[in-house]
């Protein structure tokens, strides 16, 4: 392995989050600020709780799960797209790193960025509600496997984008129809049974549930599918990447 | 001396059926300044993208220090420093973090030291905290060199050093690039500036429509191609030059009559110098003073392509009914 070839990209990519800190975290801060204003006060004052939990606290799962996914893509796709635009990128295939050693080093940084966000949500979320976390390493755990599996189909978007539009398309278009339609503020058990089937098509239902059940001890779906899920996607998307680097699609000529 | 690159039968055609490289085997000794000359599009660029892995060849093998670029890639690839053509470089970074990241990027740990002596050499240590934005553009292409250079290659490919860069700067790249050549870095470059190729390289290589024309050392390709012309210098003016001295030679006669012209072949077997003179003596024409003057490496250079264009032409009727 060539360490210090991921250390340099990802130490790269780390200086870049903290080179613009304001718009890094004040943004996310504001946007979920807002959140708990629209839907935990308006929305809160007429559904007192779900499942036994009040409805301010069952939303903030959903909230970091939310900006986690839309964070997670949005940097890991920016920074190998990037390079890409700006020619740059031509320094790391020429250099004797391995497709892994570039993967790592990108959604690394970018899956810890997306958790430091994360994190600063939970503690804004707790001057809003009153909550303990039932189980902490699971919710620890659950937030870096989602965190690495979204920044993972974040740098095949950079891979994959010709241009900014196309950078933009996917996060816009699925993404954050598909965490809206997760359960990110409902209980998928609250939809008529039709749509309940429906929504449980949804992978990121899987990730909002067990997340959830990592804060509440309670899920829409068994944990250990939850689980399951976000350790397929990684593969299936490591996978991806290793073709996309070993055949030099959009890469190389 | 030993090869550092052996590049065997290397061929690329790109998905639109162009053919970059035509069959292009090439040997380049260590230590060496190897030029490679070619209008555009002939295939120079391809080839230093092919060997430096950016481009994947669809035939034929390179060999960098022995290891071969596909099999044994990292080991390639460590040998290798590559300055591209168009300035890409991360325009929000400083000229110390960016040299920091390549030297990451080739797996080496930190050597602040190096670093200092690489930029002292390209006359960027004053610049190491300036982001790179600040930069004119030639000391951002000298950023450029000192990232090719932060992991101490032993090879290095310049493709056009010195496009769009003034005549100062010009010969400021030059004496960098010598420096490296003593320090035993073996160089390649590409350039449109025959100036160039005459004044570094120790060989010249020639690409026109992917293949390689021919590679050979500067002076023997010169001496080879070159074609060379007499001046001479005369007493008295002439209105004309005499039919008899004229009758089977290309002479010209300057405006003022007062200097003959004569070109000749350097391959010929005989130049024909010392019959025109024994016939200018014939003809009661004094000779004041005679001079030579050896053909540019362009004039060469041209000469070369226009052969292959004329051979390209003449071969592509019978290609077709073929």
């Amino acid at each position: 392995m060539n360490w210090p070839a991921v250390q340099a990209i990802f130490m790269h990519e780390m200086m870049r989050f903290f080179r613009t800190l304001t718009q890094s975290i004040a943004s996310p801060v504001i946007s979920t600020t807002l959140y708990f204003v629209v839907f935990g006060a308006a929305i809160g004052g007429r559904i007192q709780s779900v499942e036994g939990i009040s409805y301010g606290a069952f939303i903030v799962p959903g909230l970091m799960m939310l900006t986690v996914l839309q964070q997670s893509v949005a940097n890991a796709s920016f920074g190998i797209y990037f390079p890409k635009f700006a020619g740059t990128i031509y320094e790391i295939l020429v250099s004797p790193t391995a497709w892994l050693e570039v993967a790592l080093g990108y959604v690394g940084a970018a899956a810890l960025k997306a958790i430091l966000v994360a994190l600063l949500i939970l503690a804004t979320s707790f001057f809003f509600v009153d909550m303990t976390i039932a189980h902490p390493v699971w919710m620890i755990a659950f937030l870096v496997m989602t965190a690495v599996a979204f920044s993972l189909l974040g740098f095949i978007i950079g891979l994959w984008a010709k241009n900014f539009e196309q950078l933009q398309i996917i996060p816009m278009m699925v993404i954050t129809p598909l965490v809206f339609l997760g359960g990110a503020f409902y209980s998928a058990s609250m939809l008529p049974p039709f749509w309940e089937q429906v929504a449980k098509l949804n992978p990121v239902l899987y990730l909002v549930s067990g997340f959830r059940w990592a804060f509440f001890d309670v899920a829409d779906v068994p944990i250990g599918v939850s689980l399951v899920a976000v350790a397929i996607m990684i593969g299936v998307l490591m996978a991806a990447i290793r073709w996309i680097f070993l055949t030099g699609w959009r890469l190389r000529e | 001396m030993t090869a550092i690159i052996d590049v065997d039968h290397l061929s690329k055609t790109y998905d639109s059926g162009t053919k970059a490289l035509d069959d292009v085997s090439l040997t380049i000794e260590e230590g060496e300044i190897i030029a490679l000359l070619g209008p555009n599009g002939a295939g120079k660029t391809t080839l230093i993208s092919t060997i430096c892995g950016l481009v994947v060849p669809t035939g034929g093998t390179v060999r960098v220090g022995g290891h071969d670029i596909r099999t044994d890639w990292r080991a390639a690839r460590k040998m290798i420093g590559l300055v591209p053509q168009e300035i890409a470089i991360e325009l929000f970074e400083t000229v110390m973090n960016t040299v920091r990241f390549t030297r990451g990027l080739y797996g080496q740990r930190p050597d602040d030291a190096y670093l200092e002596q690489v930029l002292r050499s390209l006359t960027l240590w004053d610049k190491r905290d300036s982001l790179i934005k600040e930069l004119s553009g030639g000391m951002k292409r000298r950023v450029l060199i000192a990232k090719a250079l932060a992991h101490r290659p032993r090879v290095l490919f310049l493709d056009e050093p010195t496009a769009g860069v003034d005549v100062a700067l010009r010969r400021e790249m030059w004496q960098v690039v010598r420096r490296l050549r003593q320090e035993g870095v073996t160089i390649i470059l590409t350039t449109h500036y025959l100036e160039e190729a005459e004044e570094m390289a120790d060989r010249i290589g020639v690409i026109n429509h992917g293949q390689l024309l021919l590679v050979k050392p500067k002076a023997e390709l010169m001496g080879e191609f070159g074609k060379k012309r007499l001046t001479i210098e005369l007493y008295e003016p002439l209105d004309a030059i005499p039919p008899e001295i004229t009758a089977d030679r290309a002479l010209d006669l300057s405006e003022d009559g007062r200097s003959l012209g004569y070109d000749y072949d350097t391959r010929a077997e005989r130049t024909g110098i010392a019959r025109l003179l024994a016939d200018l003596s014939g003809a009661g024409i004094k000779v004041r003073d005679v001079s030579t003057k050896q053909s540019t490496l362009e004039e060469v250079f041209l000469d070369l392509v226009d052969e292959d264009e004329h051979a390209q032409e003449a071969s592509e009727p019978m290609e077709k009914t073929a």
